[in-house]
């Protein structure tokens, strides 16, 4: 991650902010407008933790990886706290590597 | 205010998985603190951590961030006038307009007083403790050596997964996001790293709203892609 990607990252998010409140007079969006861009921001990030829960590089990540993952998202499914999620996510895969089940 | 302190407390930890996480993959302590300063918009720093410890070239981490974050100028429209005058008010407001803040403002619309008070309030205290979080995660994830064997691989997708969650309850969004998911993973052999999950988009066609009764957003929960910061 190099500062320039992290600047061009941040000077775009600081563009899309500055702009809703400048151009609220001009600019409505539609409602179906609104709809397509939450809903890609959700399918972009879906598409990352698919990827990231089964795959290690360009290869299948092994059992232990989306089976930590998956309790996880089961424990956020209940509504478990955040903290919860994430380390049990972590702890699920690290005891099955324990294990043996790569 | 004391709406704002479970927040932020929450965006403290999320902050320290994101510093953790980020370390672990191999970055410097300062590349996850930076970003926390200058980007402020959680998912699309785990999005862009998440495709560069892939693989992934750094254009494809920036197109995906910002896609993410286009959601801030519908947010932008909608909050009314909670910024203030002045060009630094514009600027420093602008830039605590996250999924949040927005939410905040939007529920107390009927009065404009009470509006700028919770925005900025939430923007400020989100701020402080998402960026405190970074650095105390970024220490603690340089003191792990092997972070396979403790499974921080799988805490990156379970954090992002749980932040997702509250967006999936939307049929539509679901059927979208499966789609998208499995595009993804399937593309990644044969695709630049990164690239994979910018295809995931076109899982979109299987939930686009349709003209007649488009889905209004639900101006309650902006909150609702995920990233808490």
């Amino acid at each position: 991650m190099t500062v320039t990607a992290i600047v061009a990252l941040a000077l775009g998010t600081f563009a899309f902010r500055f702009a809703g409140p400048l151009l609220r007079d001009r600019i409505t969006l539609s409602d179906r407008v609104q709809t397509v861009i939450r809903r890609a921001a959700t399918v972009l990030l879906a598409g990352l933790v698919a990827t990231a829960a089964v795959m290690d590089g360009g290869e299948f990540a092994g059992w232990a990886l989306p089976a930590g993952v998956g309790v996880g998202g089961l424990l956020a499914w209940r509504r478990a706290p955040f903290v919860v999620v994430v380390v049990a996510a972590a702890a699920a895969t690290a005891l099955l590597r324990l294990l043996g089940v790569p | 205010m004391r709406d704002v302190a479970p927040l932020a407390t929450g965006a403290a930890f999320i902050g320290a998985s994101f510093g953790a996480i980020a370390v672990s993959t191999g970055m410097a302590w300062w590349v996850p603190c930076l970003m926390s300063v200058l980007v402020f918009a959680g998912a699309s720093q785990f999005l862009a951590v998440g495709v560069i410890a892939a693989g992934g070239g750094p254009v494809a981490a920036v197109v995906g961030g910002l896609i993410l974050n286009a959601r801030h100028l519908p947010f932008g429209l909608a909050i009314g006038d909670v910024l203030g005058t002045g060009p630094w008010r514009r600027i420093v407001g602008s830039h605590l307009l996250i999924d949040e803040s927005a939410a905040f403002a939007l529920g107390r619309a009927h009065d404009p007083r009470s509006a700028r008070a919770a925005y900025w309030a939430c923007g400020i205290g989100m701020f402080v403790t998402w960026n405190l979080g970074t650095v105390a995660g970024a220490f603690a994830g340089r003191i792990v050596s092997d972070t396979d064997a403790l499974g921080l691989d799988a805490a990156f997708p379970a954090a992002l997964l749980a932040l997702l969650l509250p967006a999936l309850r939307e049929h539509a969004t679901l059927r979208a996001a499966l789609v998208g998911a499995v595009i993804a993973v399937v593309t990644t052999p044969f695709v630049p790293g990164g690239v994979n999950v910018l295809l995931a988009l076109l899982g979109l066609a299987a939930g686009w709203p349709r003209r007649d009764h488009a889905t209004g957003p639900d101006r309650a929960t902006p909150a609702d892609t995920g990233g808490r910061a």
